[in-house]
């Protein structure tokens, strides 16, 4: 491109920039013009549906016509106050969700985290044959729609299907999984011999359930869910950590194999604290994700068996359409949200801090090193 | 920046009202045409031969009206009710289960038009009463169905028993379920809910409600003792729920030959589409301490309040309910007409099936007055765990959400 034909560069110049007329005024104008379409469809899609949701949640609203008319009336936190603190079964059930929900993320978050890390180095070796076709094998699962493999799931699982006859060939009897409500930890306590609602744990504690049922750990029904969702998403982080790995310059590793570090050293001392950044990411994706689970609910058994399986979402959803208690279904769903929001918070400060001070400590030691051999240097002098 | 601030907020502001606009519009929306509005049938079908009976029925009279209608089955009735409510769209014509019914009729979804309906002193009195609501008469019931026991007489004959050895009472019941379970067959099989197992606690002589309703009696003597009846069976593996059994409903447990005998209602003949070989008996529920006992169930054509078809809908539903039409869906897929002439019809018509109206003579409708389905729902889901669990603790906690339900909805 010769000089000549550049458009007077004067233009363009900083100068004549923030100046009203010009080829460039309006220019804010537009953009707006421009992304008013996206505006106004995410403002009536979702902004909008999560104002007349906070709306629905303080109100009577009874499901009938628009929850805008002059009909329904305000009613404050009393929606809340009968999932949260009534004593009865709408309190119940939500500390039924709530417990049922917890077990399943303490066991899926860490598990697909360390899952998806783990296939991630593994299909980043530079000596793997196939490579490509583990990554998409891996990746699979998390691209085929889960009302798909929750139902293939439901056969594998069924009382007579593939996974049992597989117990039942190495001799042991398998459990009939989606009917058998018994928490994890139950079962393994009555291993050691103790019983059902052992003394000083039976009363109602929390939510209106004991602590023994707080305890109970998931059902062994909620543990084909957690199965479930571990093989569906790890290959969807598997993705995130595969970019961050490849990130990772081939000279850091040298440095640290010239340094004389093992290949477990490395991963711990080297790669790890690399991938920070991407396991805030999955941790949090993967967080959000559990709390919000639904559809495989939804599909297997809607909370069944004796609501093991039923978590805030789908109870959410059951109390609004099902019971027409459209108030607490949608302050079922707030709690959720502030739960969710809560926790996401909780781990951006325990994971960032301490990033910062990593980073943080060894510089002000730098720093304080050099003031004081500036300070002995100035006392020597 | 200024300036692209307050286009900022236009935009926003054009957004939000004509969001605003299309949530309330709902009510007012739609032209209403003068004369032959096509109408919508919302149903919760058994499967195709109802869905096809009902939309052959609506056919015949919108073709006398000059009219068109739309049967859809629901794959989830309650939820697509819902739903339509909320969203101001209801069908115009729809079943209204009997579980249901209380808590919508207390909502005023529903339009009471069964009073004024020239037929409405045909049906069972039991059936008036369970669509009545603060003594109004709210929606005529289509069809009724108690429950019975049914045999796969194939089964029944390699376990060497004959006519004469169908069960009476408890005692007998457990011999036969005993003699039928084999490594493959269960003797028993029905849902873990309280549409089954309550005929247990009623045949104990228990019941949920006191007789002037005001009070709940879940935890008496009687009650544990249909409920342990019921853990006795299942404990002795004689009887096994269907998802143990890997199927959806003990119907399908009976037809794969995974149960022996089963706890259904008339519906069970739909089973002869995807079961043809199966061959079964139908007798009475056998009797407990406390005499016979069996459940009533009905769905209702229901019709929302305020319907601009309701003119329509209600010559609709008079055509629907009338003796032959109903005796017409009988045969289709099996349900008893809930009009006492034509149900005496059918049981002479359908001899095979006349212990289903004969249990109607003792027949009680389970409860469901507003709010108690819920609970139901909490009391079916520990029923589930009845094998392992105390009859006891499971009625003392049905006691106590089921009266707080109940003063809720008396308080009303």
């Amino acid at each position: 491109m010769s000089t000549s034909t550049l458009p007077r560069p004067a233009k363009d110049s900083p100068r004549n920039r923030n100046r009203g007329g010009g080829i460039r005024s309006g220019e804010g104008r537009f953009g707006w013009l421009f992304t008013a379409p996206a505006i106004v469809i995410i403002g009536v899609f979702l902004v909008l549906p999560i104002f007349l949701a906070l709306w629905v949640s303080v109100s009577d609203w009874g499901g009938l016509g628009s929850p805008i008319n002059s009909q329904v009336g305000f009613v404050g936190a009393k929606n809340f106050a009968h999932v949260l603190t009534s004593g009865g079964l709408a309190e119940k059930d939500f500390g039924t969700s709530i417990r049922n929900n917890l077990w399943f993320v303490v066991f899926v978050v860490p598990l697909q985290t360390a899952l998806a890390l783990f296939l991630a180095v593994q299909v980043n070796r530079r000596v793997l044959r196939g490579r490509s076709f583990f990554r998409t094998a891996y990746y699979f699962p998390s691209v085929t729609s889960a009302v798909a493999i929750t139902g293939i799931f439901a056969f594998l699982f069924a009382s007579s299907g593939a996974v049992n006859s597989v117990i039942a060939a190495l001799g042991g009897k398998g459990p009939t999984w989606f009917a058998d409500p018994r928490g994890l930890f139950h079962i393994i306590a009555g291993l050691f011999g103790v019983g059902d609602n052992p003394p000083g744990l039976s009363t109602p504690a929390f939510l209106e359930l004991s602590w023994w049922d707080w305890l109970a750990g998931p059902s062994v029904a909620m543990c084909v869910i957690i199965i479930l969702v571990i093989f569906t998403t790890s290959g969807t982080f598997m993705l995130l950590f595969l970019a961050a790995l490849q990130n990772i310059g081939v000279e850091v590793e040298e440095a640290s194999l010239i340094d004389g570090a093992g290949p477990f050293r490395k991963f711990f001392s080297v790669t790890l604290p690399m991938l920070r950044p991407t396991l805030f990411t999955v941790l949090t994706l993967g967080l959000i994700g559990t709390w919000q689970i639904f559809d495989q609910i939804y599909i297997l058994g809607q909370g069944k068996p004796a609501k093991t399986t039923l978590t805030p979402a789908f109870l959410a959803y059951q109390t609004s359409f099902k019971d027409l208690n459209w108030g607490d279904g949608a302050a079922i769903s707030f709690v959720l949200f502030a739960i969710i929001v809560t926790l996401t918070l909780l781990q951006r400060l325990v994971l960032r801090d301490r990033d910062k001070e990593r980073l943080d400590r060894p510089m002000s030691r730098l720093l304080a090193n050099e003031k004081t051999a500036a300070e002995k240097s100035r006392s020597i002098r | 920046m200024n300036n692209s601030r307050k286009w900022g907020a236009a935009v926003l502001a054009i957004g939000m009202v004509a969001g605003l606009a299309a949530c309330s519009s709902g009510s007012s929306g739609g032209t209403a045409s003068t004369t032959n509005k096509p109408l919508t049938i919302l149903i919760g079908s058994s499967g195709a031969a109802e869905t096809k009976a009902v939309q052959d029925a609506s056919d015949a009279w919108a073709k006398d009206n000059k009219t068109k209608v739309t049967v859809t089955a629901a794959s989830d009735l309650t939820q697509q009710l819902g739903q339509g409510f909320s969203g101001g769209n209801p069908p115009d014509l729809f079943y209204m289960s009997w579980d249901q019914f209380q808590t919508y009729a207390s909502k005023k979804y529903l339009e009471p038009y069964a009073a004024n309906q020239a037929n409405k002193g045909a049906f069972y009195p039991a059936l008036t009463k369970a669509f009545t609501y603060k003594s109004k008469f709210y929606c005529e019931p289509k069809d009724f169905s108690t429950l019975g026991l049914i045999i796969n007489s194939d089964k029944w004959a390699a376990a060497g028993l004959t006519a004469s050895d169908v069960p009476k009472d408890w005692a007998s019941l457990e011999t036969v379920a005993k003699k039928l379970t084999t490594a493959d067959t269960v003797g028993l099989a029905f849902g873990a809910e309280y549409a089954r197992i309550g005929t247990f606690m009623n045949q104990a002589g228990g019941s949920l409600l006191s007789k002037d309703g005001k009070k709940v009696t879940a935890d008496t003597a009687e009650n544990i003792a249909g409920l342990t009846e019921v853990k006795k069976l299942a404990t002795a593996g004689v009887l096994k729920f269907p998802s143990a059994l890997d199927s959806g409903w003990s119907g399908e447990a009976l037809g794969k030959g995974k149960a022996a005998m089963v706890i259904e209602g008339p519906w069970i003949s739909g089973l002869k589409g995807d079961y043809p070989n199966l061959k079964y008996t139908v007798a009475e529920l056998p009797a407990g301490p406390g005499g016979k006992s069996t459940f009533t169930f009905s769905n209702c054509w229901g019709i929302p309040a305020q319907s601009k078809t309701a003119t329509e809908t209600e010559s609709l539903v008079k055509y629907l309910t009338s003796d032959a039409q109903q005796l017409k869906f009988s045969a289709a897929f099996g349900v008893i007409p809930s009009t006492e002439s034509a149900a005496k019809t059918y049981a002479t018509t359908y001899p095979d099936n006349a212990p289903f109206v004969k249990g109607n003579n003792y027949a009680v409708s389970p409860i469901a007055f507003a709010g108690a389905a819920s609970v139901i729902a909490d009391f079916n889901s520990q029923l589930e765990g009845i094998a392992s669990g105390d009859p006891k603790a499971i009625l003392s906690a049905l006691q106590k959400n089921l009266q707080s339900a109940l003063d809720t909805a008396n308080g009303k």
